[in-house]
């Protein structure tokens, strides 16, 4: 296969997980997280790390970068979690700088230098492996009892807890498993480009997820493949306007609010838009800032 | 069943109830009224542990709950239907009343439950899939009192469920939570409904801000001069 296409394939691929993964928290549980990103730096890192100095297997050191992920998300979640909305993005936002600048000044993860020569260990078969899985698995938690009480929470936390759902444990618990498979995508990326810097992974790629979630539809397991799809290929079918990325990130979402706000496959009910139209407010809001 | 000593409780720095006691036996309705921004809901969010006492106890079936988390107090068998409803508004009608028997492992059981509540609300019934969000005010309230149903709770708490509603739809209401307590449930009643909550309760505390001013029986209360003027217009 011609490298190129390939190439965009594995990106798909990493990004499909990634913006499932986020879909998870933001679009089942409702909890907006802004630092998608730096839960993929440390799967990357840290599996990185294992097949470079310690000589781990692929598969162990994927594993083992998901998991730190996966402990850092549940340690973050477990305080900034009890905030809600606008705090709780500003709290992940912080976290997520937090982790870019410890590594831009770490010796271990070659400060601002970056790692270079990670083994290529990222190939077709192992990224279409892990987006099944991680597909699988999802679809798994969704729809078994964790997943409703992800969606009594995302509907109403107050009356979640009315109903006995524990909802501290459970967002806990999403926050962790979202981790989790960013922290896969992250050991996959940085098994294929071989080469990882802190910058890499920082606020705007999370956006960018954000971007995918919200254009496929929140809450939605095929939307985030489509939006994860889109905003691989159509910023590669305009690399010649790459620095105008983000403007068109800013112009698909205006244009997504105005003519269907649930995002390509999101589900559409009265209440929800309004949800909806909060989350594009604090998006723009926050591209605008910087 | 339950028992309320010397309860307070505020938000932030402002005490909103002050010391106030009550009781509710099993098998009673008794209901707790009062007019705007008396504490009523303050209340009853203390009582299923959404709101944390700052004084006093309370007590079910001779357990301490005041410290307890809310989502333990369900399990313990008590079940709040919020003021305003809070239904789940996206999830369907049936997914609500699924969400409501969480705690509950015997699925036997959640499903004779089920079909009894769809027995007591058929209009519930005929709308299984529907979402939630698109049911009327009326049929909103039925699917908030159906779901706190599923929980198999001793002691139903009732926020209000007169409110926003026709005063035919309201009767019908009444008529079920009647129902549901000859059925074997306890009910503790907030209204602002003075007249309806009376003719429907047991016995009966009137609330003024922050304190309970009064209590008797329903048929005292209703013949009381104090709640004649104050709360049935009269
Ligand atoms: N979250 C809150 N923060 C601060 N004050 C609050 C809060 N909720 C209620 N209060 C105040 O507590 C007091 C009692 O409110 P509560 O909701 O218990 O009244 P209520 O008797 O239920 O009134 P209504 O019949 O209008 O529902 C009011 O003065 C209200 O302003
Ligand atoms: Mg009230």
């Amino acid at each position: 296969m011609n490298v190129y296409y390939l190439q965009l394939l594995i990106l798909i691929g990493i990004n499909i997980i990634m913006a499932s993964s986020l879909n998870l928290v933001i679009g089942y549980t409702g909890q907006l997280s802004l630092g998608h990103a730096a839960f993929m730096s440390l799967g990357a890192y840290t599996s990185a790390l294992a097949t470079l100095r310690l000589g781990l297997p692929f598969g162990a050191a994927l594993l083992i970068g998901a998991v730190v992920a996966a402990l850092f998300g549940i340690v973050i979640g477990l305080p900034t979690l009890q905030l809600k909305g606008d705090y709780l993005a500003i709290a992940t936002l912080g976290f997520g700088e937090i982790v870019r600048i410890v590594f831009l000044n770490l010796d271990i993860t070659g400060g601002a230098v970056g790692l270079r020569g990670i083994p290529k260990e990222t190939d077709f078969l192992w990224v279409i492996c892990l987006v099944l899985i991680t597909g699988f698995a999802l679809n798994r938690i969704i729809h078994s009892r964790v997943g409703r009480a992800l969606l009594a929470i995302r509907e109403d936390e107050t009356a979640a807890e009315s109903m006995g759902i524990n909802s501290t444990y459970y967002k806990t618990l999403c926050f962790g498993v979202g981790a989790f498979f960013a922290g896969i995508g992250g050991g996959l990326f940085a098994h294929w480009f071989r080469y990882i810097h802190p910058n890499t992974f920082g606020f705007l790629n999370s956006i960018e997820y954000l971007c995918m979630v919200v254009l496929g539809g929140l809450g939605n397991m095929w939307g985030a493949v489509i939006g994860a799809g889109l905003l691989t290929i159509i910023p590669e079918l305009l690399r010649q306007i790459a620095d105008l990325r983000l403007l068109i990130y800013g112009i698909v979402l205006i244009i997504m609010m105005r003519v269907r706000p649930q995002g390509i496959l999101g589900q559409s009910q009265g209440k929800s838009t309004h949800t909806l139209s909060r989350y594009y407010k604090q998006i723009l809001g926050k591209i605008k800032n910087r | 069943m339950l028992r309320v000593e010397n309860l307070s409780t505020g938000y932030n720095s402002i005490r909103v109830l002050k010391q106030i006691s009550l009781t509710v036996s099993e098998g009673e309705i008794v209901t707790l009224i009062g007019s705007n921004g008396v504490g009523k809901t303050t209340t009853l969010r203390t009582i299923s542990g959404l709101l944390r006492p700052t004084e006093g106890s309370i007590h079910f079936c001779n357990k301490d709950i005041s410290h307890v988390p809310p989502h333990k107090i369900v399990e313990l068998g008590i079940s709040h239907v919020p003021e305003g409803r809070n239904i789940f508004p996206r999830l369907s009608v049936r997914e609500n009343l699924e969400i409501g028997a969480y705690t509950r492992k015997d699925r036997l059981e959640i499903k004779k439950d089920f079909k009894k509540v769809m027995e007591i609300f058929p209009q519930l019934a005929k709308r299984q899939k529907q979402t939630a969000g698109t049911l009327s005010g009326g049929e909103q309230q039925m699917l908030a009192i159906g779901r706190a149903l599923m929980s198999r709770p001793r002691l139903l708490l009732l926020d209000e469920p007169s409110m926003g509603l026709a005063p035919l739809v309201v009767l019908g209401i009444f008529e079920i939570i009647k129902e549901v307590n000859r059925q074997g449930t306890t009910i503790l009643l907030v209204e602002q409904n003075a007249q309806i909550a009376l003719r429907t309760a047991h016995r009966g505390y009137v609330m003024e801000t922050g304190r309970i001013i009064l209590d008797d029986s329903a048929e005292a209360l209703l013949q009381n001069d104090q709640v004649r003027k104050a709360y049935l217009g009269e």
